[in-house]
């Protein structure tokens, strides 16, 4: 049943991230682009296959049984993304302050709607 | 061998040369010159040890593999052919360096002039030199690049940038069509291989695409040599300087059109589509040319419609379709690179001394500068196709072979000659009018310099080419015989016709029609005169098509208008419905293989759940949603929950067994928490809730569209991952992973051996964009300027003075000191043992990081810099530069980059050591991550001093200040 409970939550996060990606206030969208992130990685992470107590350090000397790890390429993968993803809200971040220094409101449009 | 060592020589020479010329000072002109001169002679000496080869019939190679999965070879070819040329455009080349050296003015950067023709020359050598298709291509382009800079060299000038850009457009395009032509060729071939798509005649122009791939490669050779109707970018490229049009409009540039067409006649012409296009391209635009060129004013203006018409009868030639037709073509493009080059070098020499260019003003030079008068008179003569000069032979060849043309049209046949005579004429008709409206008449008056000889090695050039087309046209079998003999042999091969360079042949037809052509011209030129003296622009009886403006008609409607247009109907400027689009796609993207493939869900694994993560969820999933519904109204709120959120991700890492994933996200959370925290500052505040009917039900339909889409995206990612989950494990490429990261890789840490090992140069990449970054977030905070409301200090700081402040945080201020070292040893223990163990260089730089920002939290930001000089940039840059040198380090032992090695040692006392080489590209990675975390909150935490100081002072001042680094400023401000 843990991939009931990991994908239930997976679609929480991803579904409130979206949610916050799609309102109008610019941190809003920086912490809906980092909600959804989480639910990326730890999607891409899962699709390698809930395992537990078998981390990827084989022993020294010899070929190691593939069997016996849990997969290790989903988690160089995911690892590249926190860091890729780290850095891209770092980026929205200063995109959005400069932003609204620069139009003076934290709309995304850089301006209130009309109505 | 040393044949094709010579020949990658003698591609090399001119760019090694360029590059020699960009590093002079700006003001170098005999640096320059010199530099080009030798360069260019080295080129041609070079082009002559090629000699024997040529003249023995055999064809140097040289190929490195550059593209093999593409069937692209880096391949050079030297032929006869391309000899012909390769002397031609080093020689010319060479007089021309030697000639802009005077024609120059000192106040222009000269160097910057050499190092541009000088690429232009490695680049023509590269497309005569090209033994593959595709290379020939890239060294075209380069050509139009080359050209288009040095035709807009004094780009202060609106007309050189238009003219620069118009060549540009027209030429670049049609090198573009002829890449795709390319490729259609070798598609039918099946090779890109010169050698292979002249040896398949047969295949090419029986296939169904032949048609396709002439009419493209076509519009390639028809634009570069400025055919009808691509003609008219040649004229406005008269803007660039006049050794510039000496060179590119004369020999080089426009001569590779004709070139393609000649590398490309024994395998794809003979056919009536060939005869068509070539052939009423070259008739039009030789008639076309020649009459344009009677009514020009300015006097590159005259040249350069007369180099049109040129060109069209040497594409005429080669759309004749027999093999004595192609002699004459190839003897033509000799002999018109002579005298035309000389000629534009005589013009150069009339502006240069005169100070215009225009027909209406000069008259009679003939006695301020004689010598140049009979030069220039000379190469008029051989442009008219005078007898006894070079211009004569090819003319009559010509003459010759259009007597013999059998084409699909029986009365067009009949016509030709008839209408290649009254061309001849016109052209008899300028060359006359150019002498004569320069050099002879009545003493010019009000001219801005008064005229006199050039120097004498500005003269020097024109006497060569002088000299060169009366040696040739009196002797032609002795002087030119064997170049063309090499040229036309190696082309055309087995199929080469026997001819004859005579310069007397006996009363022929031919001789009949020059005859006629030079009498008619001057008859021509006397009528004319009275309305040529009346300074009219334009020519009469044409249609007053402005083809510029029909240029820049095409451009505003294709990059402007329709651009607006299409935007107008498809685009957005707001980012709410882009996103939308977006997100929808997203969730549209799986449905397509699930209506293909199907989709079933399967049972859990195992029936038991683990309560731990159960329950851990349970509070993740909260915290999203209450982060999502608190990221209007509260922020700070809101930045806890998702930091919540972000924790149960690291739990799940670890409790499935990715310690590494676990650590690393945790750091991360750390430094991204602060990072917003630090940002929540420069954000407007939220106004309190106002609760009215009217809001609430105007936006509810927004909202719940908005609810329904993430709705179903959440559902959407929740059952893909279920359903990814459940299904049983297939083979992947982890299992190679596996077994051979401790035997290839040196360490058991499956996921940092592939990290640092298998995959380092993702990794390496990976790095390169944090640090780009880093440096994008740092350029855009240099240029910050904060919202007025933001400047004033946040409200703790307005009510408390410094002392208080201080005060409240000397506990905690006093403990997150001391933790520097605690954390940094932590740091170095996970960058240590991250190949055998949990940690890396990821997270060790985070973890670096972190102590370094904790100490600005405790103690000010200059506090800290008074204290330690953290230069992130500088530490990315290390970072960077480690990392590349491991991966190069293995090119010292022949192995491909970012190769592994792991050295084995016994040390005394220690005992059994090994120590992969991948480490070092760990620690790069380690520093590089250190730098850009550091960067970021550094960078961040500046603006807080920047916007008191803002307050205080100008704004500008302030800005320019910390330019190279974050350097230490003055101020206190807690983070």
């Amino acid at each position: 049943m843990n991939e009931v409970v990991v994908a239930i939550g997976i679609g929480v996060l991803a579904g409130s991230g979206v949610w916050l990606l799609l309102r109008p206030r610019t941190f809003q969208v920086a912490v809906g682009l980092s909600l959804l992130s989480y639910a990326v990685n730890v999607f891409i992470f899962v699709v390698g296959r809930l395992r537990v107590g078998a981390a990827p350090i084989v022993t020294a000397g010899g070929a190691a049984d593939p069997a016996a790890y849990a997969d290790p390429l989903p988690q160089a993968l995911v690892l590249t993304a926190i860091v890729i993803s780290f850095a891209t809200t770092a980026l929205l971040l200063v995109v959005l302050i400069a932003a609204r220094g620069v139009t003076g409101t934290d709309h995304v449009d850089g301006g209130e709607p009309d109505r | 061998m040393p044949g094709q060592t010579a020949l990658l020589l003698l591609l090399l020479l001119p760019f090694v040369g360029s590059i020699a010329a960009m590093l002079l000072r700006a003001h170098a002109r005999t640096a320059a010159a010199s530099l080009s001169g030798a360069t260019s002679l080295a080129a041609l000496f070079t082009t002559f040890s090629f000699y024997g080869d040529v003249k023995a019939g055999r064809v140097v190679h040289f190929a490195v593999p550059w593209l093999p999965a593409g069937g692209v070879d880096f391949a050079l070819r030297m032929d006869g052919y391309a000899w012909m040329f390769c002397v031609m455009v080093t020689g010319i080349g060479f007089l021309v360096s030697l000639y802009a050296r005077y024609y120059m003015s000192p106040q222009d950067p000269v160097p910057r002039f050499y190092a541009f023709l000088l690429a232009f020359m490695g680049s023509m050598l590269g497309v005569v030199l090209a033994g593959n298709l595709v290379v020939l291509v890239c060294f075209w382009e380069l050509t139009s690049i080359a050209s288009f800079l040095l035709i807009g060299y004094w780009h202060h000038n609106p007309a050189a940038r238009d003219g620069a850009r118009m060549a540009l457009i027209v030429t670049a395009s049609g090198g573009l069509c002829l890449l795709a032509g390319v490729v259609v060729l070798g598609h039918i071939v099946g090779s890109y291989d010169l050698d292979r798509v002249l040896a398949a005649r047969d295949l090419i122009v029986s296939h169904d695409l032949y048609i396709p791939a002439l009419i493209l490669v076509l519009l390639g050779a028809l634009t570069k040599s400025a055919q009808f109707p691509f003609h008219f970018w040649l004229p406005h490229a008269m803007t660039a300087p006049t050794p510039v049009s000496a060179y590119l409009h004369s020999a080089a540039m426009v001569k590779l059109g004709v070139f393609l067409l000649g590398r490309l006649w024994p395998v794809m012409a003979g056919t009536d589509a060939w005869i068509w296009i070539v052939g009423s391209a070259g008739l039009v635009t030789f008639v076309l040319g020649a009459y344009m060129a009677m009514f020009q004013q300015d006097l590159k203006g005259l040249l350069a419609y007369s180099t049109i018409s040129h060109l069209g009868l040497i594409t005429l030639l080669f759309g004749l379709n027999s093999a004595l037709a192609f002699v004459a073509a190839v003897f033509h493009i000799l002999n018109h690179a002579t005298f035309k080059a000389s000629l534009f070098m005589a013009v150069g020499i009339v502006d240069h001394e005169t100070g215009t260019r225009d027909m209406r003003r000069l008259s009679g030079l003939y006695r301020f500068m004689p010598i140049t008068a009979t030069l220039a008179t000379v190469a008029a003569a051989a442009m008219a196709g005078v007898p006894l000069l070079n211009g004569f032979l090819s003319k009559e060849m010509f003459f010759a072979e259009a007597l013999e043309v059998e084409g699909p049209l029986p009365w067009l046949d009949r016509a030709l000659p008839y209408i290649v005579t009254v061309a001849a004429m016109f052209s008899v008709t300028y060359s006359l009018r150019f002498i004569h409206g320069v050099f002879f008449g009545p003493a010019p008056t009000g001219l801005p310099r008064g005229p006199h000889e050039p120097p004498r090695w500005m003269r020097l050039p024109v006497d060569v080419l002088v000299l060169a087309c009366v040696i040739v046209g009196i002797f032609p079998t002795q002087t030119i015989g064997p170049l063309l003999g090499a040229a036309v042999g190696s082309a055309l091969g087995a199929a080469a016709p026997s001819y004859s360079l005579a310069v007397w042949h006996g009363f022929t037809v031919p001789l009949l029609m020059s005859a006629t052509a030079l009498a008619g011209g001057t008859v021509l030129f006397l009528v004319l005169r009275p309305r040529l003296a009346r300074g009219q622009e334009g020519a009469p009886l044409l249609p007053s098509i402005d083809s510029r403006r029909v240029f820049d008609a095409v451009l505003v409607a294709l990059s402007w208008r329709w651009a607006r247009a299409v935007s107008r109907w498809i685009g957005t400027e707001r980012l709410q419905p882009q996103l939308r689009w977006l997100v929808m796609a997203a969730i549209a993207a799986p449905l397509w293989p699930i209506y293909h493939v199907g989709f079933a869900l399967r049972p859990p694994v195992a029936a038991a759940v683990d309560w731990p993560i159960a329950i851990a969820w349970l509070v993740g999933a909260g915290c999203a949603v209450a982060a999502a519904w608190q990221a209007k109204y509260h922020r700070l709120a809101a930045l806890m929950f998702a930091g919540g959120a972000g924790l149960v991700a690291c739990l799940t890492f670890v409790w499935f067994s990715a310690p590494d994933l676990a650590l690393t996200q945790l750091m991360v959370e750390i430094v991204t928490t602060v990072l917003m925290l630090l940002g929540l500052r420069w954000l407007p505040k939220r106004l309190p809730r106002r609760w009215s009917w009217a809001a609430v039900r105007g936006a509810m339909p927004r909202r719940l569209r908005d609810l329904a889409i993430a709705a179903a995206a959440g559902t959407g990612l929740a059952t893909v991952s279920y359903a990814a989950m459940t299904r049983p494990m297939s083979e992947t490429m982890s299992r190679f992973f596996v077994e051979r990261a401790y035997p290839d890789g040196g360490g058991t840490n499956v996921v940092n051996v592939i990290l640092v090992d298998f995959r380092g140069f993702d990794t390496l990449g990976e790095i390169t964009v944090l640090a780009v970054v880093a440096v994008a977030v740092y350029s855009l905070l240099r240029r910050f300027r904060p919202a007025r409301e933001s400047i004033e200090p946040p409200s703790p700081q307005r009510t408390q003075s410094g002392r208080a402040a201080a005060d409240d945080a000397l506990v905690p201020g006093f403990l997150m000191r001391g933790m520097f070292a605690a954390i940094a040893v932590f740091a170095f223990f996970l960058l240590f043992r991250g190949h055998n163990l949990p940690g890396g260089g990821f997270a060790a730089g985070i973890a670096m990081a972190i102590a370094f920002i904790l100490q600005y939290m405790a103690g000010g930001t200059r506090w800290v810099e008074d204290r330690i000089s953290l230069r992130p940039v500088r530490l990315m840059g290390i970072g960077l530069a480690i990392a590349a040198a491991t991966g190069a380090g293995s090119w010292l032992f022949a192995h491909p980059f970012l190769t592994s090695h792991v050295a084995e040692w016994q040390l005394p006392l220690v005992g059994h050591v090994e120590f992969p080489s991948a480490f070092f590209f760990d620690i790069g990675v380690f520093l590089l991550v250190v730098g850009a975390t550091a960067l970021f909150l550094i960078a961040l935490a500046h603006q807080s001093l920047r916007a008191h100081r803002a307050d205080a002072e100008p704004a500008d001042p302030a800005d320019r200040r910390d330019d190279a680094d974050v350097q230490p400023l003055a101020g206190d401000a807690r983070l």
